[in-house]
């Protein structure tokens, strides 16, 4: 309970003492293409093998021929949509962003950055955690959406190329009894995940004490409380909004 | 001037400063002295506003830093230039980015106005043709002069040095002493300097104060401090052979 009211504290301080708008755009800009478009490879690479063994998997257990092919399809995008780019790719990032920042406060914080900035009177939290809570939260809703079109890409070239179903099925399955609020869900569940791993792992790393081992254990720490935090916001949004 | 009245700290129920009082005077070199872990450090730390004492007050020019306003606290950072003990360097920041760091944040000056004061001050500290390197491509040395030059850039009232040379080899230690020294009488600010170095006490010390585990012993000058009785303090200042030997000659 202590941890979770520092928790509470450290966001608020977050919006006190704040800097220029001006200060925020560039940094927010920075933290953007570290956290967004440094990515885009490890997104790329997941989503597009993510969609390709999915389609397969999904063929190989629908056996029935009364099921059509275009099920198969069906059932890869609301998979993409529903779970795999929002909640799979949240534990990539998680991996990748959440320990990075943690990595990089809690360097900051055990070689004396942190202190020299608040010398200076500047407010180290909003300065250097804000922009990149905000950069997430921008960012990684864009790596879903682009991570449901790989996901679905991937499927594509693993279905039509493998012989599993025809293009046309393909395409039609990925139309078909198409919900557009599931994208919508998709989007609220990214900007959920996206705040929880970028705080949490921010709050690891800033409150970091004593050598490097400490940064490392704050790296680990920030992705496993991440991780659990995701998993605990995905069950808690899923009955909340579709339950 | 700066004026410390009664500063007490604990940390976890441990007790690290007890009502501690003293006036650190401007364009001299005032040392805090005193063994490791005797809490020098966090006395400065106190000081300079990173922790917030239990009890006492810190006046700088009679303006309280503790007790006053906000945009009091906010003015007083303005006027604070510090040189941590790890230099403190921003890895992601070349060097001209790092000394001019203070006035981008601090000041509206245009930017030819940012780089020239950058590159007085990093002549200053006898650093040229360096502004583009990353910090990690420098020595320990000229890591605390490009330090030295980003706490001074924006013309600071008061300075603090944390151990300013320590992990220097004693001639680089004797000039970034130097370059502090002159540094405070050329600009007539109010230094601070914590340090265990006996060489920097008996070079610089214009006023010096003498911690020993949380507690103020003894406050004088460096040609005090070789002539004082008190026991603990001659442990600290003769601990070494080198003192011993000066001292009986």
């Amino acid at each position: 309970m202590r941890s979770l009211g520092k928790y509470v504290i450290f966001m608020g301080s977050l919006f006190t003492r704040r800097e220029t708008f001006n200060t925020y755009i560039r940094l927010i800009t920075q933290e953007c293409i570290n956290v967004g478009y440094n990515s885009l490879f490890i997104v790329g690479i997941v989503s597009i093998f993510m969609g390709a063994v999915t389609t397969i998997q999904t063929a190989f257990n629908l056996v029935s021929p009364f099921i059509p092919d275009y099920v198969i399809s069906l059932v890869v995008r609301d998979m993409a949509i529903l779970e795999l780019s929002p909640t799979i790719i949240a534990i990539i990032f998680a991996g990748k962003v959440g320990s990075s920042i943690a990595g990089e406060l809690g360097t900051m914080r055990i070689t004396e950055q942190i202190d020299a900035l608040e010398v200076m009177g500047i407010n180290a939290s909003s300065y250097l955690v804000l922009p990149k809570v905000i950069a997430c939260v921008i960012m990684y809703p864009m790596l879903v959406i682009l991570s449901i079109f790989l996901i679905l890409l991937g499927g594509y070239f693993a279905g039509t190329l493998t012989g599993i179903l025809s293009s046309i099925d393909y395409l039609y399955g990925i139309r078909y009894e198409f919900i557009e609020f599931n994208i919508t869900f998709a989007v609220i569940k990214a900007l959920v995940f996206s705040f929880l791993i970028a705080s949490i792992s921010s709050y690891k790393g800033f409150f970091t004490t004593g050598g490097s081992l400490e940064v490392g254990k704050a790296s680990t720490s920030a992705v496993t409380n991440s991780c659990i935090a995701v998993l605990l916001a995905d069950y808690a949004l899923a009955q909340l909004l579709m339950g | 001037m700066i004026k410390i009245n009664n500063i007490s700290k604990s940390f976890k129920g441990k007790q690290v400063l007890f009502d501690i009082s003293g006036t650190f005077f401007k364009g001299k070199n005032n040392l805090i002295i005193g063994s490791s872990g005797t809490g020098k450090s966090v006395l400065l730390k106190n000081i300079v506003g990173l922790i917030t004492p239990d009890l006492g007050d810190v006046k700088y020019n009679e303006r309280s830093f503790i007790n006053g306003s906000e945009q009091d606290r906010k003015q007083i950072r303005r006027e604070i230039g510090m040189l941590f003990q790890g230099s403190a360097l921003f890895d992601s920041k070349n060097i001209e980015e790092n000394v001019k760091f203070p006035l981008d944040i601090l000041t509206d000056f245009p930017e030819d106005e940012k780089i020239d004061r950058v590159n007085f001050c990093l002549e200053r500290v006898g650093l040229v043709n360096i502004n583009k390197k990353m910090p990690s491509e420098i020595s320990g040395g000229m890591k605390k002069r490009v330090g030295i030059a980003r706490a001074i850039v924006n013309k600071p009232n008061y300075l603090f040095c944390d151990e300013p040379n320590s992990g220097l080899d004693p001639q680089t230690g004797i000039k970034i002493d130097n370059l502090i020294k002159e540094i405070t009488s050329e600009y007539l600010i109010t230094t601070i300097i914590v340090t265990h170095d006996m060489n920097s006490v008996i070079e610089m010390g214009d006023h010096i104060m003498f911690l020993l585990e949380g507690k103020k012993l003894w406050e004088g000058t460096n040609d005090e401090i070789t002539k004082s009785d008190l026991k603990e303090l001659n442990d600290f200042v003769f601990a070494t052979q080198l003192m011993k030997r000066m001292h009986l000659r």
